[in-house]
C-alpha cells in the first residue's frame, strides 16, 4: 500500500504504551481510557482497556464479534456506567456525565444497528446534531420571534452544508427512513458530526455497504479528520478499511486488548492471527 | 411568505388556520341568520373547547409519543381555577351592569383564561417533573391517577365568598356568604362570559404556539425523543427537559380549554371532567390520527356536535354515531385514501408546471 507510506509521518510513543502519529505528539490526547471495565452480572464484556487517541489519529478498534468493541463505545459514551476505571476527555475525567453531557464535551457517535430519527427528514435529523448550536429557546420559537428566522436560517445552511460531505444535500427533504441502507449509515455520520465533536465514534460504518460506497466512505473520514481535525476511532470488519484509513489499531478479544500497534504490526501480529485473522475473517 | 419556499409542515399549519377560519365563518354565519338549532348553538363553545383539548393531547400523544389518560385533569384544573378567579373579580359588582360592560367582561375572561393556563401548566409539571424522569410508560398510569385525584378533590373543596373575602375550606357547614364552589355540586352561579369568538381566539392563539413549536427547534427535539432516545441524547438532548416541555405546554392549553368550557355555564360540576371525558379526547386524537392536527380538529369537531345532530335519529343515533366513528377513522387514517387526495393535488400541480 503505497498511500499509506506516504501519508502516515510516522508513529510516536507517548507516555509509556501509548501510541500517536507523530504530528500529534506535541498536543494533549483527545481521550484516554484506563483500566476501563464493565461487568454483566457475571460477565466480563470489557475489562483492562487502556487506550491513547491523539489529536487528530484514526484509530480503528478490531475483533471478532461479542468481543465487546460495541460496549467499548458504550462505556465512552455514558450508555453504561463503567464498572472500574478511568475515561479522561481531554484530560478531564467525564465521571458522572450522562450521555448527552458526555456528547457535549465532544464525543459524538453512531450505532452499529442504525438509530436515526425516523419520522424526522434528513435535514431535520442533521439539524438535531446542531441542536445545541442553535441559538434560541422554546419561547422565540412558539412565537417566530426575529431570532427564530436567523438561527433556523443559519442552521439550514450549515446542514445542507455537512450533507455535501457526502453528496447527501439533494436529500435533504426526503424521510430519514426511506433512504437507503449506506445513506443512512452516511446520515448517522454527518448527524454525530454536526454535534461539533473533537472526537468520533463510527461503529461498523462501512457494514452493509457495498464496495465502491466504502471506498468512498474511506476518502470521506480522511476529508473529514483532515477538514474538522478531529479524531475517529472506529470499529469495522472490513479489513481493507481498517488497514487502508487507520494509523493505529487496537484489537479487542474476550474484553481485553491483546494487540496494539500500527496497521503492518497488526498484520504480522502471531496472537491476532490466531484469535482473529486466522481463524475466521469475521468472527 | 413566498408560498413556493414553504416547507411542507409550514403548510400543513397553514391549512388549519384556513380550517379553524373556514370553520368559524361557516357558524357566524348560520348563527347571524339564525339558521341553527338553539340546542347546537349550545355545542359551540364545548366544541371549540374540545379542539383544543384534541390538539393539546396530540402533543403530548403524537409529537412527544407519551400517553396521558387524565387530559381532563388539566381541563377540571383550568375550569375551576378560572370559575374561582370570575367570582373573586366579580364579587360585589351589579350583576346587570357587569353584563353591559363588554370591555370589562373581555378582561375578566382573559385573566381567567391566563389563570386557568397557569395553574394547570402548574399541574403539569408537578407531575412530569417525576414522572418524565423514568424510562417507560409511567405517565400514563400517574395521569390516569392524577384525573380521579383532582375530581375526588373537588368534591371535598369548599370556597366561598363573605365581607372578609375568599375562602377555601373543607367542611361543609362553615360555608358562609356567597358559594363559588360546593364540593361535589361543583361551582355555581358563574357569569357565562366565554363566547363561540372568543374560543376561536383562543383555538387560534393555541395552534400558533402548538403548531410553532412542533416547527421549532424545541419540537425537533422533542420528535427526536420520541424516534430514538438513545439517539437522542447522543445528539447532546436533555431528554427530561423537552418531555417535560411537551407535557406542560399541553397541560396549559388543556387548561384554557377547561376554563372556556366551564366559563359557558352558569353550574359545573368536577364529575364532568372525568376519566370518560380523557377517554374521549384521546378518541378524537386516535381517531384523527395520532401526530395529526388537521384531524384532531375535524374529529373533535364532528364528534362533539354529532350526538347533537342525531337526536332527530333516536333509536338509531348510536348506530350512526358508530358508523360514523368509522368513517371518520378512515378518512383521516386510511393510507389508500390519502394517497387519493394527495395524488389528486399532484395532479393539479403537474398540470400547472406544464403550463408555464
Ligand atoms: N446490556 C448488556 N447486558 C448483558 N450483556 C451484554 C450487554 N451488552 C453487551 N453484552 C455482552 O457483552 C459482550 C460484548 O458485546 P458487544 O460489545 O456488542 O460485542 P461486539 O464486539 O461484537 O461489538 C457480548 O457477550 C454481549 O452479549
Ligand atoms: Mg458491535
Amino acid at each position: 500500500m503505497s498511500r499509506d507510506t506516504e501519508k502516515r509521518s510516522g508513529i510516536v510513543e507517548v507516555s509509556g504504551k501509548t501510541i500517536v502519529p507523530e504530528r500529534d505528539k506535541d498536543r494533549p490526547l483527545v481521550l484516554e481510557a484506563m483500566h476501563l471495565g464493565i461487568d454483566f452480572g457475571g460477565l466480563t464484556a470489557v475489562d483492562e482497556f487502556n487506550i491513547g487517541v491523539g489529536a487528530t489519529e484514526i484509530m480503528g478498534l478490531i475483533g471478532p464479534n461479542g468481543a465487546g468493541k460495541t460496549t467499548v463505545f458504550n462505556l465512552l459514551t455514558k450508555v453504561y456506567q463503567p464498572t472500574r476505571g478511568t475515561i479522561l476527555l481531554n484530560g478531564k475525567d467525564t465521571q458522572g456525565m450522562t450521555p448527552a453531557s458526555v456528547n457535549e464535551a465532544g464525543i459524538a457517535r453512531t450505532f452499529q444497528n442504525i438509530r436515526l430519527f425516523d419520522k424526522l427528514t434528513v435535514e431535520e435529523n442533521v439539524k438535531i446534531g446542531l441542536h445545541n448550536h442553535i441559538g434560541y429557546g422554546m419561547f422565540t420559537g412558539m412565537f417566530r420571534l426575529p431570532k427564530y428566522f436567523k438561527e433556523e436560517k443559519k442552521a439550514h445552511e450549515k446542514a445542507l452544508e455537512l450533507l455535501d460531505i457526502f453528496d447527501m444535500a439533494g436529500e435533504a427533504d426526503v424521510r430519514a427512513d426511506s433512504l437507503p441502507y449506506g445513506a443512512q449509515r452516511r446520515l448517522e455520520i454527518v448527524r454525530a458530526l454536526a454535534t461539533g465533536p473533537k472526537i468520533l465514534l463510527l461503529d461498523e460504518p462501512a457494514a452493509g455497504m457495498n464496495p465502491s460506497e466504502t471506498e468512498e466512505l474511506m476518502k470521506n473520514i480522511e476529508k473529514i479528520r483532515d477538514r474538522f481535525g478531529i479524531a475517529v476511532m472506529l470499529i469495522e470488519h472490513d479489513m481493507k478499511l481498517v488497514m487502508g484509513i487507520c494509523e493505529t489499531i487496537a484489537v479487542l478479544n474476550f474484553g481485553k486488548i491483546i494487540a496494539k500497534g500500527t496497521p503492518s504490526e497488526i498484520q504480522n501480529d502471531p496472537g491476532v492471527i490466531e484469535a482473529y485473522l486466522g481463524t475466521k475473517k469475521e468472527g | 411568505m413566498d408560498k413556493k419556499k414553504m416547507n411542507p409542515a409550514s403548510k400543513k399549519a397553514f391549512m388549519n388556520y384556513g380550517l379553524v377560519a373556514v370553520f368559524f365563518v361557516v357558524f357566524q354565519v348560520l348563527l347571524s341568520t339564525k339558521n341553527i338549532s338553539s340546542s347546537l348553538a349550545g355545542q359551540l363553545v364545548p366544541m371549540v373547547a374540545y379542539m383544543i383539548m384534541a390538539v393539546s393531547l396530540n402533543l403530548v400523544v403524537g409529537i412527544s409519543g407519551e400517553l396521558s389518560l387524565g387530559h381532563a385533569g388539566f381541563m377540571s384544573v383550568g375550569a375551576f381555577s378560572a370559575v374561582i378567579l370570575e367570582a373573586a373579580l366579580t364579587s360585589g359588582m351589579d350583576p346587570s351592569s357587569f353584563n353591559k360592560n363588554t370591555g370589562l367582561k373581555i378582561a375578566v375572561l382573559v385573566a381567567a383564561v391566563v389563570c386557568g393556563a397557569i395553574m394547570a401548566a402548574i399541574a403539569g409539571f408537578l407531575i412530569g417533573i417525576p414522572v418524565l424522569r423514568l424510562k417507560g410508560d409511567y405517565l400514563a398510569i400517574v395521569t390516569l391517577a392524577f384525573g380521579e385525584i383532582i375530581k375526588n378533590l373537588l368534591y371535598c373543596l369548599y370556597v366561598y365568598i363573605d365581607d372578609s373575602g375568599l375562602h377555601f375550606s373543607l367542611d361543609p357547614s362553615s360555608v358562609t356568604g356567597t358559594t363559588v364552589l360546593n364540593g361535589p355540586m361543583g361551582a355555581l352561579g358563574v357569569k357565562k362570559i366565554s363566547s363561540f369568538a372568543a374560543g376561536i381566539v383562543l383555538l387560534f392563539i393555541i395552534l400558533i404556539v402548538i403548531q410553532n413549536l412542533v416547527n421549532s427547534r424545541s419540537g425537533r427535539a422533542i420528535m427526536a425523543i420520541r424516534d430514538n432516545r438513545i439517539a437522542a441524547e447522543a445528539s447532546g438532548l436533555h431528554i427530561t427537559k423537552y418531555k417535560l416541555m411537551a407535557f406542560v405546554t399541553s397541560a396549559a392549553c388543556a387548561g384554557t380549554a377547561g376554563a372556556l368550557y366551564a366559563l359557558n355555564y352558569s353550574t359545573i360540576v368536577p364529575k364532568k371532567f372525568d376519566f370518560n371525558t380523557s377517554i374521549l379526547v384521546l378518541v378524537f386524537v386516535v381517531l384523527g390520527g395520532i401526530g395529526n392536527m388537521t384531524g384532531s380538529l375535524i374529529a373533535a369537531a364532528i364528534l362533539t356536535v354529532l350526538p347533537e345532530l342525531l337526536r332527530q335519529f333516536q333509536d338509531y343515533r348510536m348506530l350512526v354515531y358508530a358508523i360514523v366513528l368509522i368513517l371518520v377513522m378512515l378518512l383521516t387514517n386510511n393510507k389508500k385514501f390519502k394517497d387519493l387526495i394527495s395524488n389528486l393535488f399532484k395532479k393539479k400541480k403537474a398540470g400547472e408546471e406544464v403550463q408555464k
